[in-house]
């Protein structure tokens, strides 16, 4: 017999920004064990619910469950059953790529047997372990990437959320991180819930979709229903049928201005 | 425990990798001494306040103290905007233990600023009275640090970005350093001004620097080392609060 729990809960969640509601009342649940992929247009709401789900932002109002804890009340809870890989970077770049990792271990308390060996078979994995001595100011996009998904990972979490992880990635390593991902979740009964802008990679990873325009959940279901119910050959044709073809506007990249701005100040 | 440890960890190592600011940090406190030391010195002689160099050294160690604890601490401002607050965040550790981890690493950078400055200090011919009462004096550098780290890391948790950086400090920590004690004393001030700089951390700092340096705390060391230590603690618990109630 197969009893499926639910893992994350989401009720009637709603962000608003002043005047600005991010997201809408939205509701969903995401199976233990699944790979959800969370799809939108840039400004649907993707981060906002991501960064209420993980403790970073208080919902307006609506409830959640993180593996059966309330992102609010119990957040440390909550922060032990997950790891997260952002949209942008979120490591240390004065630190090595070992420094990072090794943080990332002692601040979640992962013993240190445990830490050291899962930091070098992690750091092996995605093909940094030969430069975990370096910077991380030095590396590229794609190397800082990886690192972050192979940080994310020290920990083993339950749950591991990824908001568009593969941004920048070559083929290659999208294909071998894919595959640890799902190794995991199928080894370890990891759940995955992921947003990416590549409907190929959602269409051949995602067990089940839901889709998100402006701030509401306007479809939700597997790929192949979601292809069904739009009438279209692939995931990409339904996500725009369901969403339309008119281009969004992004969050101007601040970050990337003041990332500038510092390397005129050094040297 | 942990935690606490790595925080710092990572603080010290920031440090030591970037020697231009390590270097440029120092030219301020330099600066000062020898400017103010030498040009203030004859005036401050001839007025019978006796070497204005034993007066001004422990003032300007401080002065390394105070701005190096403040940019430390101010550092959040850069992590948030960088991406890596985030990934402190959402870790499951306490954010008292984040906060006294962060505290501790600034301050230590601060207080080995500190050290710097007093060597060089003893170069221009600043000469403690006492070699015995340094530890206190090592005692004092790293409450100050310890009071303006936490001070930092608090406003830090307040701010999005750099932007309101000058406004701290030109209306808070320029006051707070002029009206320390550091380069004149302040008991010629009006008597209500001298009552109003009790509230400012850095005095006690200043003096129970002075006071084991070269004698001459006024407000005993004693009393220096409990207002600091307390102020201390009330800054780390209203960081840690703080902390905890930030959003990205």
């Amino acid at each position: 017999m197969n009893v499926v729990m639910a893992i994350i809960e989401v009720r009637n969640l709603k962000k608003n920004f002043g005047e600005f509601t991010a997201v809408d009342d939205i509701s969903f649940v995401v199976e233990q064990g699944d790979i959800f992929a969370f799809l939108g247009p840039n400004g649907a709401g993707k981060t906002t619910t991501i960064k209420m789900l993980t403790t970073l932002l208080l919902p307006t109002s609506g409830e959640v469950l993180v593996n059966g804890n309330n992102p609010v009340k119990e957040q440390n809870k909550v922060r032990h059953s997950f790891g997260i890989v952002f949209q942008d970077q979120s490591l240390d770049d004065e630190l090595t790529a070992w420094e990072n990792m090794e943080f990332h271990g002692v601040l979640y308390g992962v013993p240190k047997a445990t830490r050291r060996q899962r930091i070098e078979e992690m750091m092996k994995f995605v093909e940094l372990w030969e430069r975990k001595d370096e910077l991380v100011k030095n590396f590229s996009g794609g190397m800082k990437r990886r690192l972050e998904i192979a940080r994310g990972l020290v920990h083993h979490p339950k749950i591991l959320f990824l908001d568009e992880p593969t941004l920048g990635l070559d083929p290659q390593t999208r294909n071998h991180i894919w595959d640890y991902i799902k190794k995991l979740n199928q080894e370890e009964g990891m759940t995955v819930f992921f947003t990416t802008h590549y409907m190929e990679e959602a269409a051949r990873a995602a067990k089940r979709v839901a889709v998100i325009d402006h701030g509401k959940i306007i479809a939700a279901g597997s790929p192949d229903e979601l292809k069904q119910q739009t009438n279209k050959e692939s995931l990409e044709d339904a996500f725009l049928a369901l969403t339309g073809r008119s281009i969004r506007d992004e969050e101007v990249g601040s970050v990337e201005r003041l990332r500038n701005h510092r390397k005129a100040w050094r040297h | 425990m942990k935690v606490i440890y790595i925080l710092w960890l990572r603080q010290i190592k920031r440090y030591l990798r970037s020697k231009p600011r390590m270097i440029g940090s120092l030219g301020q406190p330099l600066l000062f001494l020898l400017a103010l030391g030498f040009g203030f010195g004859p005036i401050y002689q001839k007025a019978g306040e006796g070497n204005y160099l034993q007066f001004i050294g422990p003032g300007v160690i401080a002065m390394a103290i105070i701005f190096t604890a403040i940019f430390t601490g101010i550092e959040i401002i850069w992590d948030r905007q960088f991406g890596f607050l985030k990934e402190t965040l959402v870790a499951p550790s306490s954010r008292f233990e984040i906060m006294i981890g962060r505290t501790l690493g600034g301050a230590t950078v601060a207080t080995l600023q500190g050290v710097v400055v007093l060597l060089m200090t003893l170069v221009v011919g600043f000469r403690p009275t006492n070699i015995l009462l340094l530890p206190l004096g090592l005692v004092f550098m790293l409450l100050t640090a310890l009071v303006f780290t936490a001070l930092g890391t608090a406003i830090a948790t307040q701010l999005q970005d750099m932007q309101a950086f000058p406004i701290i400090m030109n209306f808070l920590i320029m006051p707070i350093f002029f009206l320390s004690g550091a380069l004149f004393p302040l008991e010629s001030f009006p008597e209500a001004v001298v009552l109003a700089t009790r509230i400012n951390p850095l005095v006690y700092g200043v003096d129970g620097l002075r006071g084991s340096l070269v004698q001459g705390a006024h407000l005993g060391l004693v009393n220096d080392f409990f207002i600091l230590g307390l102020i201390t603690l009330a800054l780390l618990a209203l960081g840690s609060y703080l902390f905890s109630k930030i959003e990205v």
